[in-house]
Parts: C-alpha cells; structure tokens; sequence
C-alpha cells in the first residue's frame, strides 16, 4: 500500500468578476467543491474540456492560490493551518510542467542557470554541487552536457518539454502537476515525452497529477481519472474501470467523440449539442442538463451528488437507468 | 479530369544560391467529391504547399511545378486578377485558429456578407437573406442576432462555424481545411467535423484536410498523403494506409500514437526530430532517423514510385510486415 501524498476535500474557489462600475461583482465558480486522494508513484488524470476548472484545480494544488474554501492536505500537513516557513517547504515538493514549453522558460537565461535556481533557492549546495546535480538531472531527461550554456530558443518544443520537466524535477518533488503537457507537441515527439514522465515517475516514485482533454493520452498514463465539468467532479474512479464502462452521459460523449484511426475502437458516435455554459451564468440543478440527452426535469432541479456505483463514483441522477 | 491536379510542385525560400526548399517534389490529385488528407508533423510543408497553390506565397517563395491546375486553368501562369476570382469562389479556405482569422472590427454578418457581394454581387435584402441561410446552414443557434456579433463575443466554435459559413458562401468545388479543430475541444471537434462532412457530402464538393491528427483523418478521409521534411513519403486509400504502411515514416508515427500502443508501459518511439533548414541529410531525408536504414539510403534520395494500393518514397519498403530492429 503506498503512502497517500496529497487529499483534497471539497476544494473550492470562486473568482469575484468586476460587471462595471457601481455594478455588483459577480461570482465565477471556477471550481465547486472537489475532492480525491493522490497516492505516491500514481498518476491521476484530470480530463474535461477548456473551462471546466482544470486549470483552477492546478493553481490550488501548487499552492499559488489559496481555495476559497475546503482543505488541502500535502504530504500531511493542512496547508490551511501551515505557517510561513512550512508553506515554503511545501512548494518544494509540488512542481509543475506547464503547457506551452515556448512560454514557460526564461528566454534571457541559460538552460544551465535556469535548472540550477531551485537548487540555489532551496538547498545549501555549492555552485559545483549544483552544476553536477543539474548535469545529471539534463543526462537523465535525455540533453546533453553542452545544453548547459545554450538558451531556450536554440531548442525545439520537445527538448524544451524535456527542460521543462527536468526542472519540475530538479527538488525531487513528490508530486509533479502537468498541466497540458504534450498538447503543443507532435505526435512523435509526444511519444518521447511521454515515456520520459513514466520513467522518471518509475525512478522517484512521484505522483502525477496529469490534466489534460486529450483521452488517448490519458488511458495511456493514468491510474485513476476524474472528469470534470463546470468545476465539478462528474466521474471518478480507476481507469479500468471508467475506460470500460463510462456511466456518465458526459463521460461517455467526451469518450465517443475522440477520433481514432482504427475502425474496431471506435464507439458509436453519442452526439450532445451545444457548448459549455459560461461558469459566470451557470445552468440551475446538474451542469449538463442543458446538453444532456436523458435529461429529466429533476436534472433542472436538483445538483446530483458523487455516489458511488459500478466501483467508481458518479454525479448523474440518472446513471442506472442510462446504463440498464 | 481531377479537380486540383499537382505535379512536381517545389517550393524555396531564402537566398537564390543557398536555398531552402520547403516543399519538395509534391504530386497531388484531388478529385470532384473527395476527401484527401495531408498529415505530417510541424515543419513538414503541408501548409506552406496550400499557401503555394491559393498563391499566398507571393514575393516570398520561389514556386516551381510541372503543373499546377484547378478546373483545367493553370494557377502557375493566372494573373492576380484572375486568380482573385477563383480564390474565396471555387476555391475557399478555413484556417487552424478561428479566433484570429476573423476581423475583430467587423460584425460577422458583415464578413459573411463582404464575400457575397465581391464575388456573387447580391445587395439588400437578398444579400442579408443568403447571409442569414449561411448561418443556419451551420447550424448557429440564433442566427438572426448572432449576425450583428462581434468575433469576440462569440465561443471557439461558433467562429469556426462562421468561418464556414465566409468558406462556403460561394458554393467551392473545392474547400482546403487548415487543422480546422486543433483549437477546438474534443466534442466541439466532433460536431465541426460532422459539419463538415455533412455539407461535402450534399454539395459534392472537394475537401482537402491539412492536419497532424491522423485519427481525425482515419475517421473522414477517403485518401491520405503523408508528409515529412517537404515530401510526400507515402500515399494511399485510407483503411489500407493505416491498416499496412509501407513507408517507415508512416510506420513509426502510427505506432507512437498511445492507441497503438494499449495496456503497454512504454510507447514505441521514433528517435530524433524533423531535420531542418541546415541539417538536411544528403541521402533519404528520413535516414538518419530510419530503423531500416541501408546504405544506399544514405547516399542516395528515393523518388515516389507507385505501387498497388499508392505509392511510396522509400527503396524498401514494407510490404511485408516487418518489427523494427
């Protein structure tokens, strides 16, 4: 049984929107009480499609913002009740890769200085400790020793995902959150990457937090997954589980409407119409009763509740009757 | 006779004494109806070859072709004022991000209707009628006050849809779609392609789809080309090319997609990147990435040779199934 590194319970955080002048502020709830277990060594994915509150759930585990309301256990310590100085060692041990590897690397300075700041900032090691800690670090990714004294933009968007990563991994942290992170890649190249993240995670036993609204991606990485719309958990369970047998209509239409190239893997198309409500204006009772095709008038009603069924759970008041 | 017939089309940029070509030796023949796919990864030239053929390129790449026609006129030799005509009439086109190909200072019935009056002269009320049936035509919901929204009040989707709307104003016989969903959402990405599917199949018309997802291709396309570094390395009917690739390259990229490789930890890799502008190997452009590299693959550039189900560019290719060494 592994060790649990990270509990979210009811992870909350809603955005106060200016509407003009002497208008009152209107509330985005980005993300509406979420919660789940991360164990170390796993990869949890979180799958929904732009605005669903994936990245929001990113921003609080990194601890960059504080939720609005809910606790965040880390490696059990409640961030709510953490001081100064033990929300800094906790940073330390959650690192992020982001998207758009042309965006999130200093393009003024060296590859070298840039996987070197985490050590200076966090360690007492020497310079040269440093320097061969990151040459390490750059052989392990797959660069080369010269990189060290190169800019970014002498690279190409692969190597600089691999400098990316080699970064987030710099601490040894024991959870890495990727937000996206093979989305601005090609194919090919996305094969390497993506093998680069389970082995390093075989390597330090690091745990995963892996957004993305790519589903191939996902069934290839993941351990458990949760979907998520409109800030909301609507499915969570193990892959297996989901990928076998999805039992919410949200699930199952975001499955259907991944293309593949063989004829034998594709389901039959469930088609929904329409397009995310604004999070601004949200839709009353479940989120996606508006575009769902078994929607009931008690779906307009009533917010349904994850419970648990078929060994994953689900927010859906009609998911046996869907799924007979 | 095929609607848009290419043959032999080389594009060069840079300097005349060292150039460097990014379309190279490209044949491609779309029929009335059809739905041909280009794929290949960044800087394989697919977009650079339409860029060629709608004559974007002007002033900056040097195009030569053995031939390149649509509808029997020969773009190579067609004035700019000829080619004004058929550009955004027969021939029309949607771009990759919806939100910057549409002008943010205009309304989108106003853009809609700009192509109606340039190209089929309508006025008043029968210009607003037609815009106002484009616009159900692709199914946005509320289509009367949508036609006063600016771009920017309207979802990724919905300005894809109104670039559909712009592309097909005039009836094309041929529609060139640049990775028309890859900044869209996978169930937004669905109902755009089944529009688009939809609307060839009524109209007949040619769609040529540019794009790196090839399960998006294996979905709609009834024939494929794939590209790397400029060329055509392989061409085929679509079940057969995904079914049997005989090209290394086509090879190796559908078996590093993660569908391929299901319930394995690790996925298959092709070593490398895309050789660029200065490092472009003297023999085989895939060679120093190849599994099955040979010596003469080395030295020597394969041309495209035909064969029972299309054609390949490689000296020995894989007709037999073969594992990677």
């Amino acid at each position: 049984m592994s060790q649990t590194v990270l509990q979210a319970r009811d992870l909350t955080r809603h955005y106060e929107v200016s509407q003009g002048f002497m208008k009152p502020k209107a509330v985005v709830k980005a993300l509406n009480g979420v919660s789940f277990e991360l164990k170390a060594g796993k990869t949890l994915a979180v799958v929904g499609e732009s605005g669903c509150g994936k990245s929001t759930l990113a921003r609080q585990l990194t601890l960059i913002e504080a939720p609005t309301a809910g606790s965040l256990v880390l490696d059990g310590v409640d961030i709510a009740h953490a001081g100064k100085a033990e929300l800094k060692a906790l940073r330390s041990k959650v690192q992020m890769v982001f998207q758009n590897p042309y965006a999130s690397l200093n393009p003024r300075q060296k590859v070298g200085d840039q996987l070197g700041e985490p050590l200076l900032i966090n360690t007492k090691l020497t310079a040269k400790e440093r320097e061969d800690k990151v040459k390490a670090m750059m052989k392990r990714v797959g660069l080369r020793p010269e990189h060290y004294y190169r800019y970014p933009h002498m690279f190409s968007g692969g190597q600089r995902q691999r400098i990316a990563i080699a970064r987030a991994m710099m601490l040894q942290p024991q959870i890495v959150i990727a937000d996206e992170p093979t989305s601005a890649l090609d194919v090919s190249i996305q094969a390497q990457v993506l093998n680069l993240f389970m082995d390093l995670q075989e390597e330090f036993n690091t745990a995963y937090v892996f957004i993305s609204h790519n589903l191939a991606v996902v069934e290839h990485v993941a351990d458990d997954l949760m979907v998520m719309y409109l800030g909301r958990a609507v499915e969570v369970g193990s892959k297996e589980t989901i990928y076998a047998r999805p039992l919410h209509p949200y699930t199952q239409a975001l499955l259907s409407a991944t293309p593949s190239i063989y004829p034998e893997d594709r389901s039959i198309k469930i088609k929904i119409h329409g397009e995310l409500p604004s999070p601004l204006n949200p839709p009353s009772g479940c989120a996606f009763h508006k575009r769902c095709p078994y929607a009931t008038e008690l779906c307009g009603r009533e917010v349904p509740q994850l419970r648990t069924l078929e060994g994953r759970e689900v927010a859906c008041h009609h998911a046996e009757t869907i799924n007979a | 006779m095929s609607l848009l017939q290419i043959k032999n089309l080389s594009v060069e940029f840079g300097s005349e004494k060292n150039p460097f070509r990014a379309v190279e030796g490209l044949d491609l023949s779309v029929d009335q109806g059809e739905i041909v796919g280009i794929v290949g990864e960044s800087g394989s030239g697919k977009s650079v070859t339409m860029m060629a053929m709608m004559g974007l390129l002007e002033g900056q790449g040097r195009i030569v072709a053995d031939e390149l026609s649509f509808d029997g006129k020969n773009l190579l030799t067609i004035s700019a004022r000829e080619r004004r005509k058929i550009v955004g009439k027969d021939i029309a086109m949607i771009f990759q991000d919806p939100m910057t190909s549409l002008n943010p200072s205009y309304t989108v019935g106003y853009q809609i209707m700009e192509v109606l009056k340039v190209h089929q002269g309508l006025r008043g009320a029968a210009l607003k009628a037609r815009a106002l049936e484009l616009m159900e035509l692709v199914e946005i919901p509320a289509a009367k006050t949508r036609l006063e929204a600016y771009p920017h009040q309207l979802s990724g989707g919905m300005s894809q849809r109104v670039m559909i709307a712009v592309a097909l104003a005039c009836n094309p016989k041929l529609l060139i779609a640049d990775e028309p969903t890859t900044a869209l959402d996978v169930t937004i990405q669905a109902q755009i392609m089944d529009l688009l599917v939809n609307l060839q199949k009524e109209r007949n018309m040619a769609l040529l789809m540019i794009t790196h997802d090839l399960a998006v291709i294996a979905e709609v396309a009834h024939r494929v080309a794939v590209m790397y570094a400029g060329q055509v390395a392989e061409e085929g009917t679509v079940p057969q090319l995904f079914r049997h690739p005989v090209h290394p390259y086509t090879q190796a990229l559908l078996s590093s997609i993660p569908e391929h490789s299901k319930g394995a930890r690790r996925l298959v890799t092709l070593p490398g990147i895309v050789p660029g502008q200065y490092d472009r190997p003297s023999g085989c452009l895939l060679s120093p990435r190849c599994p099955y590299v040979q010596e003469r693959c080395r030295n020597e550039r394969p041309g495209i040779t035909a064969h029972e189900h299309g054609a390949v560019r490689c000296f020995y290719p894989l007709f037999e199934k073969k594992e990677a060494p």
